[in-house]
């Protein structure tokens, strides 16, 4: 008999388990909850293809059981691309973190979402580069503590959901790895979306951010997940004070457009006409 | 799944210690003890609502179908 649950069993390689993310790394929790709403689409594995770049929520790739593709920092997009264009039929996921997806590979995520190209990308957002020691990162709050911003985060904070509507991701969502129901069932949607979909997934690191942040260690960061996230239609009903100190999650953006590799595919068949 | 089917499994070697099943279980089912790792400590108050294993980042703790309660 397995020491796993029989979900771990089926999509992950257990020969490499336990993980190397530190105690209390809500990495896991939010990993777990992908394979979940793998299963519960019931695709056929084979057809799945992991695609992460650099980092720590990068390393989900090499624990799980599929086609799987650990590339170059900030590029797992740009790989995942080619992938899609070679094959359309795969379901291509990218998983990457809120420093790789976000300023190392900034550029390939919005030119995707504006592409609208058939990709999952999940963002593990915590707020920090966790394996290199705790830089700040594009998502890191203005104020809050870095090593390298010992005094204070100067910059702004990009806000990830609205950064890729703007570039014309056509599914958005953004969940928490306290909320994990509803951030496997935004997964889901996500993967059977037809389009550039995006879930902002809300992680935590106890050893960098929050122990830098004093928000607390891995079950003082899902408090505060639990006490800070709050459902859209919930946070849209609150008077402005109230929402302050506050982040929405749920789901943003559902909406349909032309896919790229579908144009493409139309494209090449009617110029293949014409010879 | 019919839960009174399912028992409580904990794979004490995956167990890292973070203490997060332990602070939302709602019926305190688990407790954090010496060698810093997880222990059942009351199995008869197990829901089986699946809270820990849901938020286990180590795959540590899980519901099984099974009988013997191990």
């Amino acid at each position: 008999m397995s020491d796993r649950s029989q979900l771990v069993d089926k999509y992950f390689r257990v020969d490499n388990l336990p993980h190397i993310w530190c105690p209390g790394c809500s990495h896991g929790i939010v990993t777990r909850a992908l394979t979940k709403a793998i299963d519960e689409l019931d695709l056929d594995p084979d057809k799945i293809v992991i695609v992460s770049g650099i980092g720590c929520s990068s390393r989900a790739a090499g624990y799980l059981n599929f086609n799987t593709l650990h590339t170059t920092h900030g590029r797992a997009i740009a790989y995942a691309t080619g992938i899609k264009l070679a094959n359309p039929e795969l379901h291509v996921i990218v998983i990457t973190g809120d420093g790789d997806a976000s300023a190392i590979g900034g550029n390939h995520l919005i030119h995707a979402c504006r592409r609208n190209i058939d990709l999952t990308v999940m963002i593990f957002n915590n707020n920090i580069y966790g394996m290199t020691g705790g830089q700040y990162s594009p998502t890191t709050p203005h104020t809050a503590l870095g090593t390298t911003a010992p005094y204070g985060n100067i910059d702004r904070p990009f806000d990830l959901v609205r950064l890729v509507e703007g570039a014309g991701a056509t599914y958005i969502a953004r969940g928490t790895a306290y909320h994990t129901l509803q951030l496997t069932g935004y997964m889901k949607k996500a993967i059977a979306h037809k389009g550039l979909s995006v879930v902002e997934a809300i992680s935590s690191c106890p050893t960098y951010y929050g122990r830098k942040n004093r928000i607390g260690d891995a079950v003082g960061m899902m408090q505060w997940m639990k006490d800070t996230f709050v459902e859209k239609r919930a946070y849209d009903r609150l008077d402005e004070e109230k929402r302050i100190g506050k982040v929405p999650f749920g789901e943003f953006v559902n909406i349909q457009a032309p896919e790229y590799t579908a144009v493409l595919a139309e494209i090449t068949k009617r110029v293949e006409g014409r010879l | 799944m019919s839960k009174e089917n399912l028992v409580l499994r904990l794979n004490r070697v995956s167990c890292k210690g973070c203490g997060i099943c332990v602070a939302f279980c709602p019926t305190k089912v688990l407790k954090i003890v010496e060698d810093n790792k997880c222990k059942i400590i009351d199995l008869e108050k197990c829901i089986k609502c699946g809270q820990c294993e849901l938020r286990c980042p180590d795959y540590a703790i899980y519901l099984e179908e099974g009988t013997d309660g191990k």
